[in-house]
């Protein structure tokens, strides 16, 4: 029985350009109380633009029903389950954003003295400390913006270290499992990629891994959990076989959510790690972004962190700009501030225990999920599996129902789908993470979607691969899209 | 739960994990504490900054009015708490939304096609140079002084391990514009991007045309910069760019201590393979319903990997989402009368001061100070609760005795009368 589909507002909706209209207005400014200026006589008359050729005109109650027709369009965490493996969707508490919008917090300019901005020096220091109790590491730097700038970070403080040290090697080591920022990020700081093969338990193969690496090798770039989420239980050993060799240990912080209060990356041999704080730290999605990507470091990476950094002046916080060894920047200001603050309101409002607390009931469910489904969907790997289980479409395949087809069919079910097809290692993967958020009768609920969808399968695999049949749109064509793209509006 | 599981206990869960890696202790952190106690503890260090104080700060970060429609539409849940719109059936929402915005952008800039956002302003410059040595094959920028001193650090920091070398060109000290003399000498045949910022970082109208010129000239593409989107609201989109470049901080996006924003990159039609980000396209649905979908995707990292225009994964989707709105709230009329107010105070000023170039400017100029030191005025004017202009020395040492001041639609005209007071 299908329990959580309803009918839904569904509306032809015209772009804002199309429903446009001149002289319809949607704002107010206050008067001038100043004299107004000439625009061609300030700036020149060949700079000033005739118009905005067919931009929007539209009142205040069509924006407000546009956009808010528009969001009843998508699914949110609002609605239920995510169970999109390693992105966490957990919930985003609705305390962060208002904390976020403090006006002496929002409104605070990056360039205002620094003796005006303490409050805000004192949140970033604050986290900063916390970050580093929480890897296990020595230093923090909040500058980077999501995770991918994070890698970029974390790669170029290698570099820097190793380029001290005479030689920055030319290569970085990427398992096939891992997530495509890790690869695309080791050529944008100039390495070559050099891929490892998984073993058959679909984990780091240590033995590979003592073979290949040389004083060629600047670091490996690791995820733990990984991307099946199994703990790599050698990666101990991996951190001795890199540092013998000076090499470096990189760790993809993206399954945090398996390891905050139980195991830090500090302890186990890491020498830099990115974290992001729109998964492990609830900072919300948002359609895709904001992110920030702290990067944390042992002290011998320190000298070299991105400039600025937070210095204790007496009393007060101060911007060291003096880091003669820094990287430099990875962007301007200090980082995605707002994003730091959800972030720290969510820890305090955990703290230690609730942090640990959060982590347990991730991986227990994880693994109720993994149990409970294991008659239905082939489970590639058998090693234990923390915050986030891997299946494969092994058994539906052979009706000709793909990883993708289940998961437009879970739609139906009021789902949004798990991650498809990753890891590239599994053939038809279905990546499924539930985060703690979810109480057993949400996890029931999806437990029971699938387990029918499975029998679906077998009775009418055809239902399944023409599925979604209750959403706003039905399958789009992806195809023509990329084949001839239409990437803006344009008058008829 | 447990039972389905077969354990005894949820630390049976972790039993598996090497006993080196696992940690022993409780972790070093306070007790969680409740929502009111949250709330206070940020009221407390919102406190501790600067409240109830005029500023005239810009430099990149500016003080808009934020239309109370914006936070009502970014507060939705469907919209905050939604992911990446990879499952494009229910994701209509958002994708209908980026494909507005990526319209609108390309209507204020004149481009043909605009991305779904970047990072910020900052690391659009190195995603837009990158995009210019993929498509002429060369491996040298040319920058103006008169771009964001931060940008400009940023692009070094991306372009060093690129292979890529990155060289300035001066400004003229009598119009605060490039100079067009040293751009020319500097100029060579291995160059991929000439970049400019216009509005530049004095606030002057920019020579883009002329700049433009000599790039086209030697084979290397012109890159627009722009970290002041209000001013696209009054100034015509120049013709000569190949790449646009910009921050949309001004769009309702709370300065917040430096982030989040959103930046973007749009570019000419021709380009568009070799543009980094998420691109929403059109497309059609089975039953012929216009639907959106994210599209040429074997550009990004999850299908290229290592030869990915970009490593970039997260875009601004909830800032980009602000953006929108604040676009649809001051249409077409609204934004050129938002531009018409910055132009007018920000001359109020300047006309009772003295500006130190003579070059046009939209809403931020330069004033030399004589007689004291910009840091002196400022705490001067910090006894009279005003935050005055930023003082340039640390970023153009030739500028030492000069401050970067702004006045935007938000700036008083009492707090303006008191600065000549101070400033001449």
């Amino acid at each position: 029985m299908i329990t959580k589909v309803r009918n839904h507002l569904s509306q032809n909706e015209a772009l804002l350009f199309e429903r446009s209209s001149p002289g319809k207005k949607a704002y107010q400014l206050p008067d001038l109380d100043v004299p107004p200026v000439d625009a061609a006589a300030a700036l020149g008359a060949e700079n000033v633009r005739t118009g905005i050729q067919d931009f929007p005109e539209v009142s205040e109650v069509e924006a407000i029903r546009h956009f808010t027709r528009l969001s009843t369009w998508n699914y949110a965490i609002d609605h239920g389950m995510y169970p999109l493996g390693s992105c966490t969707m957990k919930y985003n508490p609705r305390v962060n954003e208002l904390v976020a919008r403090t006006e002496g917090l929002a409104w605070a300019h990056p360039y205002q003295p620094e003796a005006l901005a303490q409050g805000c020096m004192e949140v970033m220091a604050r986290l900063e400390g916390i970050l580093a109790e929480i890897t296990g590491m020595d230093a923090v730097t909040l500058q980077p913006s999501a995770g991918a700038h994070g890698e970029l970070t974390g790669i170029l403080l290698i570099r820097a270290l190793l380029e001290k040290r005479g030689d920055p090697r030319k290569k970085i080591l990427v398992p096939d499992s891992a997530h495509g920022t890790n690869p695309a990020t080791a050529a944008i700081a100039g390495y070559a990629v050099e891929n490892v093969k998984s073993t058959a338990a679909g984990l780091l193969d240590v033995s590979a891994l003592e073979r290949i690496v040389n004083r060629d090798v600047a670091a490996l770039m690791v995820t733990n959990p990984n991307t099946l989420g199994v703990f790599e239980e050698n990666i101990v050993r991996a951190a001795e076989i890199l540092h013998a060799k000076g090499a470096m240990l990189y760790m993809d912080g993206a399954n945090m959510n398996a390891l905050v209060g139980i195991a830090r990356p500090g302890d186990f041999g890491v020498d830099v790690l990115h974290l992001n704080l729109h998964k492990t730290f609830s900072t919300p999605h948002g359609g895709g972004g904001p992110g920030a990507g702290p990067v944390a470091v042992k002290k011998a990476l320190e000298p070299f962190l991105p400039v600025p950094r937070l210095k204790r002046s007496g009393k007060k916080w101060a911007w060291d700009y003096k880091r003669k060894h820094s990287i430099g920047r990875v962007r301007a200001f200090y980082g995605n501030f707002g994003v730091l603050v959800r972030a720290l309101a969510y820890i305090l409002a955990h703290g230690g225990p609730g942090l640990r607390n959060a982590t347990v009931d991730a991986v227990l469910n994880a693994n109720y999920i993994r149990k409970r489904l294991e008659p239905y969907y082939d489970l590639p790997y058998s090693s234990p599996s923390m915050h986030e289980v891997v299946f494969s479409d092994a058994r539906q395949a052979a009706n000709g129902v793909r990883t993708g087809d289940i998961a437009k069919r879970l739609i139906d079910y009021g789902f949004h789908p798990y991650t498809v097809s990753f890891p590239m290692i599994v053939h038809g993967a279905l990546m499924i993470e539930p985060t703690e958020t979810e109480g057993t009768s949400e996890l029931d609920a999806f437990i029971d979607a699938m387990i029918s969808i499975a029998k679906e399968v077998e009775l009418d695999p055809q239902f399944v691969k023409d599925a979604p049949y209750s959403t706003r749109t039905s399958r789009v064509d992806e195809v023509t899209a990329a084949r001839k793209p239409v990437l803006r509006w344009k008058r008829p | 739960m447990m039972d389905a599981c077969g354990i005894d206990s949820p630390e049976a869960l972790f039993a598996h994990l090497p006993e080196a890696a696992r940690l022993s202790r409780p972790l070093e952190l306070p007790a969680g504490i409740s929502e009111y106690e949250i709330v206070e503890y940020f009221r407390q260090r919102a406190a501790e900054n600067a409240n109830g104080y005029a500023s005239f700060l810009g430099a990149g970060v500016y003080n808009h009015f934020r239309p109370v429609l914006v936070d009502a539409v970014a507060s939705r849940g469907e919209f905050l708490t939604s992911y990446t719109p990879y499952q494009a059936e229910i994701s209509q929402g958002t994708l209908t939304a980026i494909f507005e915005f990526q319209t609108m952008i390309c209507q204020l800039t004149g481009m043909d096609v605009a991305n779904a956002s970047m990072y910020d302003g900052s690391t659009a410059v190195p995603e837009a140079v990158m995009m210019a040595a993929r498509l002429t094959g060369k491996g040298r920028a040319l920058i103006a002084r008169s771009v964001h001193p931060e940008y400009r650090e940023t692009l070094r920091t991306y372009a060093k391990h690129q292979g890529m070398s990155v060289e300035e060109f001066g400004y003229s000290p009598e119009a605060g514009t490039i100079d067009l003399e040293d751009l020319d000498r500097k100029m060579d045949d291995l160059t991929a991007a000439v970049i400019v910022q216009s509005p530049n970082f004095f606030g002057i109208v920019d020579q883009v045309k002329a700049a433009g010129e000599i790039a086209h000239r030697r084979g290397a593409l012109l890159i627009l910069i722009f970290t002041e989107a209000v001013s696209l609201g009054i100034l015509e989109p120049p013709a000569e760019p190949d790449i646009v470049a910009g921050e949309l901080q001004s769009f309702a996006i709370s300065p917040s201590y430096g982030g989040p924003f959103a930046g973007i990159i749009a570019t000419r039609e021709k380009y568009v393979r070799q543009m980094p980000g998420r691109l929403v396209g059109q497309t059609t649905d089975s039953r012929g319903n216009r639907a959106f979908c994210l599209t040429l995707s074997t550009r990004e990292q999850h299908i290229r990997r290592e030869r990915a225009t970009s490593n970039i994964c997260t875009n601004q989707a909830l800032i980009a989402l602000m953006a929108t709105v604040f676009m649809t709230v001051y249409g077409k009329e609204g934004l050129r009368e938002l531009a018409g107010q910055n132009l007018a105070k920000a001359h109020y000023l300047a006309g009772r001061l003295k500006p130190r170039f003579d070059g046009k400017f939209f809403n931020e100029f330069v004033v030399r100070l004589e007689g004291r030191t910009p840091e002196q005025a400022n705490k001067a004017l910090l006894k009279k609760k005003i935050i005055g202009g930023l003082p340039l020395g640390r970023f153009y040492p030739e500028l030492a005795d000069c401050m970067l001041l702004c006045a935007t639609e938000m700036s008083r005209r009492a707090d303006m009368d008191a600065l000549p007071e101070v400033l001449s």
